[in-house]
């Protein structure tokens, strides 16, 4: 077959005849035994990706399992709170037309009696109770009281005989209280996570000062990390330096006594350091027999105990990421420094160390996202004031029962977490981008 | 090659890193301004070593190093204004292209206008002016090379040094770069050492080359005395293509010996290296200078021999010959008009010149 007119497909020829033919025919695409080519290649693909799909498929599952979805459920619970509004459907209807002035009507009075009456019988009345002590305290017990009164009422007026039962329904902030507790949705949590809280007219106010505790704990925390962070990088960035710069064999051994202290336990080296900084403790001993100190002092509870003891455990988080970038780094780049005219010192300043700046910035962010969420640590070796927010979300948690506070606590620190994660990435991504 | 002595000067260096093994033995070496010397050498042969001490990131053991009449002991490298062009370029990947350059100028504290002046005249001598604001990692292997070429020219050196800077480049681009750096070298009047592996290289651009194997100088010649004349069977075999023949010397008259082959045949050698009659040799003969049937009497070499492998190579044909009980004996035959194909096989007669046969050690 002659070959065909080589204007329109100048190559054409090249691929035998049956493909001209189908190439001719075919206006979107090459076309092979009439099927596109496009198509070919996805039933090919096809099994490949369902092939991929299964391996990922049971960890994905997991993921979304134990991780995500516990993690959105936390979320939810900073900001949902339905107790009181299951619990008092008819109080919640009569208190929505409550203009919010005086106490309310008589007919408020008789659905939260009937609703008290309700509770009791499903022996739900603390539940009440308790998510108003949060905001007025002593209320879970006056709550109790009323509703065993309510339980006994046959007819009204409910009003002067809820006031009898206990004198804080005759207050206006009860009822500012009990209509925002009828809403399942609430900003309350957070607002408590960072010190504000509602006056008696349901305005937002700071609270008083010696009761304000969540912002300086945020601060704290962000402090810690930070100084943490700081010191790990002062000792890390040497020591990395040297381990980079040793003959393999030598750097080989250092670096197992760092990846030692790395693989031992979280728990393990927080109780070592626990015995350590005892007033009688080892290196209490050391400073009194060697005279050091006159008197024992107290190195346990304290923030430098916090302090050591954290820069210690994230030390290698630190370093290793500033090593394998070091090992990257061609000696020859400090060579042709000082072969240009620079000293030492500068040519490390303007040529090594700058080529660092990804390991540095991964490993401080490492280390400050995780000093973040230190939990364990500060709680043995720190005293009350040196703890972290996570001490404050485990209370809330597992002692105090209020999940919306952990909630609301935990939702602030995994977002300040989030745009720093940000952040890094931003910054890594762009060093990549120049580095490539 | 210029008046006035020794620019560089290596006064018995020598240099161990064990303390055991002498990496650099007793190494005395003389460079002239101007001149481009190559250090020519296998790997591991001291070639490298040398350089390092020179630019001041190796300590000598032993002896000393003289720059331009000052010795160099107890000046560190950012002191011996030495331009240094690594195998791998050692362009730094955070900074561009200008800035790279401009690194040397800022160290040495020349004024901002100057600097801009200056950069701009180094990219523009290696053609790389439109590249200026770009990142080393952005530029081909070729464009690096001639980055770290400028990088080290620019604050206008000593010495210029370059450590087999053309090594990760591919054949077509390291022979351009081998003519460019040439032509930098003749055009700028700069003195160069350069460091290579690679014997074409240092035989089209150097003045001198100097061969190293064991940690000494085996030779210090122009590259036409180094193919020509290599007074070692190692100069001779790693320099050009080589045939080598074993034997034992039989007899000496003046500059010609007698050389016994081993596989049988007398062969009439240029005495160059040899100890002695009864002393072993190596006989060392260019491929191209055998010819195959030459006319009786033209040339005392004459052996019969058997061609054995024909390898085309377009502007000649390799032949491999049998010959004093040697096989691997090589003749270039010129493809030129009017060449004779041989078949292998083939019964043919191969002869040489005294002078074109030279009688070397025995190694």
């Amino acid at each position: 077959m002659q070959a065909p007119d080589p204007g329109p497909m100048p190559y054409a020829h090249e691929y035998g005849t049956r493909l001209m033919v189908s190439a001719a025919v075919a206006t979107t695409g090459i076309m092979v035994d009439g099927v596109p080519l496009k198509l070919k290649l996805r039933r090919a693909e096809r099994m490949r990706k369902l092939k991929a799909v299964g391996l990922v498929a049971p960890l994905f599952l997991f993921i979304v399992v134990s991780f995500g979805i516990p993690i959105v459920v936390m979320l939810f619970n900073s900001i949902y709170d339905p107790y009181v509004a299951k619990l008092t459907p008819r109080t919640a209807v009569a208190l929505a037309a409550w203009d919010g002035n005086d106490l309310p009507a008589e007919p408020v009075f008789e659905a939260l009696a009937l609703d008290l009456k309700d509770a009791q019988k499903a022996k739900q009345a603390a539940l009440i109770g308790r998510r108003l002590n949060y905001e007025l305290s002593g209320a879970r017990s006056k709550l109790i009281v009323s509703a065993k009164a309510a339980a006994k009422l046959e007819t009204g007026p409910y009003k002067e005989a809820l006031i009898a039962a206990d004198p804080m329904w005759g207050e206006h902030g009860t009822w500012t209280l009990l209509k925002r507790t009828t809403r399942a949705y609430t900003p309350y949590f957070f607002l408590s996570s960072i010190d504000l809280r509602y006056d008696a007219n349901g305005e937002i106010e700071p609270v008083p000062e010696g009761e304000a505790v969540y912002q300086a704990v945020f601060v704290r925390t962000l402090l810690i990390s930070a100084t943490v962070t700081a010191l790990t990088l002062v000792l890390g960035f040497p020591l990395a330096y040297l381990l980079a710069t040793l003959p393999a064999r030598t750097a080989n051994i250092l670096l197992i006594f760092v990846l030692m202290s790395f693989w031992t336990s979280l728990l393990v080296r927080t109780t070592a350091w626990f015995v350590l900084l005892q007033t009688q403790g080892p290196i209490n001993d050391f400073l009194f027999y060697t005279g050091i100190v006159g008197e024992r002092i107290q190195l346990i509870y304290t923030r430098f105990g916090t302090i050591t003891a954290m820069t210690h455990i994230q030390l290698p988080f630190t370093l290793l990421p500033i090593y394998s970038v070091m090992k990257g780094i061609s000696p020859s780049h400090v060579r042709a420094a000082r072969s240009l005219g620079a000293g030492p010192f500068y040519a490390f300043w303007r040529v090594y160390f700058p080529q660092t700046m990804p390991g540095i910035a991964a490993g401080c962010l490492l280390t400050f996202i995780l000093c973040l969420g230190y939990y364990i640590t500060p709680s043995l070796v720190g005293g009350p004031t040196d703890q972290l927010i996570s001490t404050y979300v485990a209370l809330f948690v597992s002692s105090a029962g209020n999940w919306g506070m952990g909630s609301a606590l935990g939702t602030i620190l995994l977002v300040a977490t989030l745009i720093l994660f940000f952040i890094y990435n931003r910054l890594v991504g762009i060093e990549r981008m120049r580095l490539n | 090659m210029t008046a006035g002595g020794a620019f560089v000067r290596f006064v018995d260096v020598q240099k161990t890193y064990d303390g055991e093994v002498l990496v650099v033995k007793n190494l005395n070496l003389d460079i002239s301004k101007g001149e481009f010397i190559t250090l020519l050498g296998p790997s591991g042969s001291g070639k490298t070593t040398t350089l390092l001490m020179l630019a001041g990131f190796e300590v000598p053991t032993h002896g000393d190093i003289v720059l331009a009449g000052e010795s160099l002991k107890h000046l560190p490298p950012h002191k011996r204004d030495i331009g240094m062009v690594f195998q791998n370029y050692a362009l730094f990947p955070h900074m561009t292209v200008e800035e790279n350059l401009a690194f040397p100028l800022e160290v040495r504290r020349v004024s901002k206008a100057d600097i801009a002046t200056r950069v701009k005249r180094a990219l523009d001598m290696v053609q790389l002016g439109v590249y200026a604001k770009r990142r080393p990692a952005q530029l081909s292997g070729g464009q690096q090379q001639r980055v770290a070429v400028a990088r080290a020219l620019v604050f206008d050196p000593k010495l210029v040094l370059m450590d087999e800077p053309l090594g990760a480049l591919d054949k077509q681009l390291r022979e351009q770069m081998q003519l460019e750096i040439r032509h930098l070298h003749q055009r700028l009047d700069i003195t160069v050492v350069y460091v290579t592996h690679d014997q074409a290289e240092a035989l089209t651009m150097s003045n001198r080359i100097a061969v190293f194997n064991n940690g000494e100088i085996q030779q210090l010649s122009t590259p036409d005395e180094l193919y020509e004349r290599p007074v070692s069977a190692f100069v001779a075999q790693f320099i050009g293509e080589n045939n080598r023949l074993r034997g034992r010397v039989v007899a000496m008259n003046g500059t010609s010996c007698e050389v016994d082959v081993e596989g049988g045949g007398m062969v009439r050698a240029l005495a160059v290296k040899v100890a002695g009659v009864g002393s072993p040799t190596t006989l060392s003969l260019r491929p191209e200078r055998v010819r195959i049937n030459p006319a009786a009497g033209s040339v005392p070499n004459l052996f019969p021999a058997k061609v054995e492998e024909l390898i085309y190579l377009g502007d000649h044909i390799r032949t491999r010959v049998s010959v004093c009980g040697h096989n691997d004996f090589v003749v270039k035959l010129p493809n030129s008009e009017g060449s004779v194909a041989f078949q292998p096989g083939a019964s043919v007669t191969v002869g040489w010149k005294m002078e074109d046969c030279r009688a070397l050690d025995a190694s």
